[in-house]
């Protein structure tokens, strides 16, 4: 890998500049000598994309999926303020409010469990942890069998809790709970794993000085723990939010989006208009719409609760 | 039940306003509450392995039966036979294979620019990848799919692979690794002859052993996982990965979900197995990559 270029003839010394200036882009081809793999494939699989599917929401579709007219910004403002991503938005938001908060409390819950110093908890750390080597698509077909509507457990439990026999996935007012217990599960040993290394994190010293003080566990919880634990929390929503915005295989798997559309969130639209109907100038709108939200959810997320973290 | 003489102390302080005074009883009543969240944790998991043991006249009982008291292994066999189920789990295996030494490959490359190379606009550029990072993969997915058709690639290992032999998460891990190498190591590398080719295959690559295990589980973790690009850029049977071939298996079995079940399980052990043997590892990436996914 000998550079051999930009070295000066003898006896005819170049300006300093100019020497600076070969210097520099000598030390920049070295560079890329490195960088050029990853310069590609983030060029053409990540920034061309995002500029082509901006592109593409400014033409409409005919219906074999080529390109058709040039529309502008009325696709966008009919698509995005259309009735279908309103309700894939709106549908996006439940599940994230079903999936997150929950995933967060019992994963925090587990979490704490598992951090006890006792023989043998090695085990338990490993049971906690193993849905995060459950893929969404075996996750999701062992759901399927839970939620069977005639032979599943699930639907046995609720029966036995008081609810009549329902058909979950084929309800308009339940497949999203359904889908999103799902979520929960596959979601929580990720949480675990996560909130366990942030617990493991927290000096043993401010424990101790929490119990000198006669605090009550309750107390050392909400004013030991807690705050101590507030980067990893602020990690974990951040991060439970995005997966929450990018779910689609468990979705596709155990209800293709419905019933009514009761599931079709805002990646699974995208799905349906680009793949089943062709529509690549419409899913290219919602695609973007996606972009913009999850970036701006992600920047208001570490902005607000940045502030309420407290980091070591 | 051995208990070390610290953690005796400890629960002396801790214990002297508790009821329970005997230590075994403190335990009892931790181990039950842990004994009770592991079983809800797993049930999915355990229901799966007892459905998938069942006959078929036994799935159809409701209640729905909690042990296997006949299992039929037949189930398994059957799940093998009906759907080329090794062969989709061949073809996880060889995607996953490819993505993560792709992506340790080019991660391992760029990071070495970003901690041992100066140049002008490294700064930028390491903006610039780390910005990747804010990109949903949903929102590429229609320029990169009408990209794998136009290669004529569709039904291919590229097409499985290719978009995601670069990793932004990985680079950025890798470098803040790289840079805790002290420099004089470099130096001294220099004088014995080393370029940075050299010093990077044989010095900084294997001082890094811990942080390329992480990246590399966590990467296998997300390979493997795959589900709407794998759905998308196959359609040929000798082609489909695991998680999508699961599907077609339901599909053909539709009234036996004992071979479905059993399938599943097929299908769910190498994660499984990666989780007992790696399971340092694979916390360890989580935690440095729950950044992304």
């Amino acid at each position: 890998m000998a550079v051999t270029t930009g070295e000066p003839l003898p006896g005819v010394p170049l300006p300093g500049l100019v020497a600076r200036g070969l210097a520099q882009l000598k030390s920049l081809g070295f560079g890329l000598l490195f960088l050029w793999p990853s310069i590609i494939l983030f060029g053409a699989f990540v920034f061309y994309p995002l500029v082509k599917a901006t592109y593409l929401g400014f033409y409409e579709s005919d219906p074999l999926g080529n390109q058709g007219d040039f529309v502008g910004l009325d696709q966008y403002r009919t698509v995005l303020g259309g009735s279908e991503f309103r309700h894939a938005l709106w549908i996006t938001f439940l599940f994230t409010m079903y999936t997150v908060p929950p995933a967060i409390v019992l994963g925090l819950g587990l979490a704490m469990l598992a951090n006890q110093k006792l023989p043998g908890i090695s085990i338990f750390r490993t049971i906690f942890a193993s849905t995060v080597a459950t893929s969404v698509a075996v996750a999701a077909m062992m759901w399927l069998t839970l939620l069977n509507p005639s032979t599943g457990l699930v639907t046995w439990l609720l029966e036995r809790a008081g609810l009549p026999r329902l058909n979950l996935l084929n309800d308009p007012d339940w497949a999203l709970f359904a889908v999103s217990l799902t979520t929960i599960w596959l979601n929580l040993g990720l949480a675990t794993i996560v909130f366990l290394a942030g617990l493991q994190s927290i000096p043993e010293r401010l424990y101790e000085s929490a119990r000198i003080d006669g605090a009550s566990r309750l107390g050392t919880f909400l004013h030991v723990t807690l705050p101590m634990l507030s980067p990893t929390l602020l990690f974990v929503t951040v991060i439970g939010t995005i997966l929450a915005f990018e779910s689609f295989g468990q979705i596709h798997i155990l209800t293709r989006g419905g019933p009514l559309d009761a599931t079709t969130v805002i990646v699974y639209s995208i799905w349906k208009e680009a793949f089943q109907r062709f529509n690549y100038g419409v899913a290219a709108v919602q695609s973007v719409g996606l972009f913009i939200l999850v970036l701006g959810l992600t920047g208001l997320q570490l902005r607000f609760l940045e502030r309420r973290v407290f980091y070591q | 039940m051995a208990t070390s003489s610290e953690a005796l102390t400890t629960k002396a302080v801790a214990g002297r306003r508790s009821a329970w005074r005997r230590p075994w009883g403190r335990h009892a009543v931790r181990y039950a509450v842990l004994i009770l969240a592991a079983a809800v944790v797993v049930l999915p998991i355990y229901m799966t392995v007892v459905n998938s043991l069942l006959a078929k006249e036994s799935i159809v009982a409701y209640p729905p039966k909690l042990f296997p008291f006949d299992p039929q292994w037949g189930n398994f066999r059957r799940a093998l036979d009906e759907v080329p189920l090794a062969r989709y789990m061949l073809n996880s295996t060889i995607m996953t294979g490819i993505i993560v030494i792709g992506q340790l490959a080019t991660s391992a490359l760029a990071a070495y620019a970003f901690a041992f190379l100066r140049f002008p606009g490294r700064n930028l550029l390491f903006l610039l990848f780390l910005s990747t990072l804010m990109v949903p993969v949903e929102v590429a997915i229609i320029p990169n799919y009408q990209t794998i058709t136009r290669l004529g690639w569709l039904d291919t290992y590229q097409a499985l692979t290719v978009p995601f032999l670069a990793t932004a998460f990985g680079t950025f891990l890798l470098r803040q690794h790289f840079m805790t190498i002290p420099r004089e190591l470099r130096d001294a590398a220099a004088i014995d002859g080393y370029g940075h080719g050299r010093f990077l295959l044989y010095v900084v690559l294997p001082l890094s052993r811990p942080v390329l295990a992480s990246l590399a589980v966590f990467s296998f973790l997300q390979a493997w996982n795959q589900y709407l690009w794998p759905l998308l850029v196959t359609n040929n049977d000798n082609m489909r990965t695991v998680q999508i071939g699961l599907e077609g298996l339901r599909g053909r079995e539709i009234d036996s979900f004992n071979v479905v079940m059993a399938g599943t399980l097929i299908a769910a052990m190498p994660m499984f197995a990666m989780l007992v043997l790696f399971q340092g590892q694979l916390v360890r990436g989580l935690t440095a990559g729950a950044v992304k996914r």
